[in-house]
């Protein structure tokens, strides 16, 4: 079975839940874990946030998140946004990297998109937005039962 | 958020979802507590906080420098496994204890 989904919002905070809901709505066709959903709601909300506080600059605008999904039961989802862009997104992917404007940001939010994700792509123009794409092969239970194994095994 | 002091340590109860939306509110209402400077020890109990994301990680590390200023210290207890996730891939693990049980203390 394949699938596509296409969702475009208002860049606010209070989207950022909204965003999680969806996307796990849309996932769950792929029947994850409570583990593998966690992720990808996680590395939705790091991508979301970036795109509401960074792209925009908490001044709004539209987010758009695209999802989809074939038989291999590969998830890819975009979030899009018509921001300021990134000057140097390999130094924005770097741990702890910060715009240092002071609001107690962790500066790991790609970093938490690379561990809880298996692949992410940022393509960035500088004044005409950013597209951040994530990859995540949905294991499923076979993943738990692998796990179990490889923890079994030390 | 629900508060109770346990001996030394003030236990602080964080439930629902902390995110870039939540967390300006969490950080305000934690420094709030924190203006009452003979509060040194604080334990976040984490048991029904079902999301958290990087930001989260941010008023956490924002509270622990307060504490640890005064010479204090920040705990948590109850993490479900997708917020220990994230806690110990930030690192917080090594800066902020982990308690157990369902009383107040420094871990």
């Amino acid at each position: 079975m394949e699938n596509r989904m296409e969702l475009r919002f208002d860049a606010l905070p209070q989207n950022e839940a909204f965003a999680r809901v969806v996307i796990a709505a849309f996932a769950v066709q792929l029947c994850p874990t409570l583990p593998e959903m966690a992720d990808i709601k996680t590395a939705v909300s790091e991508a979301v946030t970036n795109a509401i506080i960074h792209g925009y600059r908490g001044e709004g605008g539209t987010v758009t998140m695209t999802a989809d999904f074939g038989e291999r039961k590969m998830l890819t989802i975009s979030i899009h946004d018509d921001g300021c862009g990134i000057r140097d997104v390999e130094a924005a992917m770097q741990p702890f990297y910060s715009t240092g404007d002071g609001a107690e940001r962790s500066g790991m939010g790609f970093c938490v998109m690379q561990t809880f994700m298996d692949a992410v792509e940022v393509d960035s123009v500088p004044g005409e937005g950013t597209t951040v794409t994530l990859r995540k092969y949905i294991l499923g239970e076979a993943g738990l039962h692998r796990e179990r194994m490889l923890d079994e095994i030390g | 958020m629900t508060v109770w002091p346990y001996q030394e340590a003030v236990t602080v109860v964080i439930g629902g979802e902390l995110d870039h939306c939540s967390a300006p509110q969490v950080r305000q209402q934690l420094d709030d507590l924190l203006l009452d400077e003979s509060i040194v020890h604080v334990v976040l109990d984490l048991e029904n906080l079902t999301f958290m994301d990087s930001s989260g990680i941010g008023v956490l590390l924002g509270r622990l420098r307060k504490l640890a200023a005064r010479g204090g210290s920040l705990s948590v207890k109850g993490m479900q496994p997708s917020v220990e996730k994230l806690f110990r891939l930030s690192g917080l693990d090594r800066v902020i204890g982990i308690a157990d049980g369902r009383k107040g203390g420094r871990a």
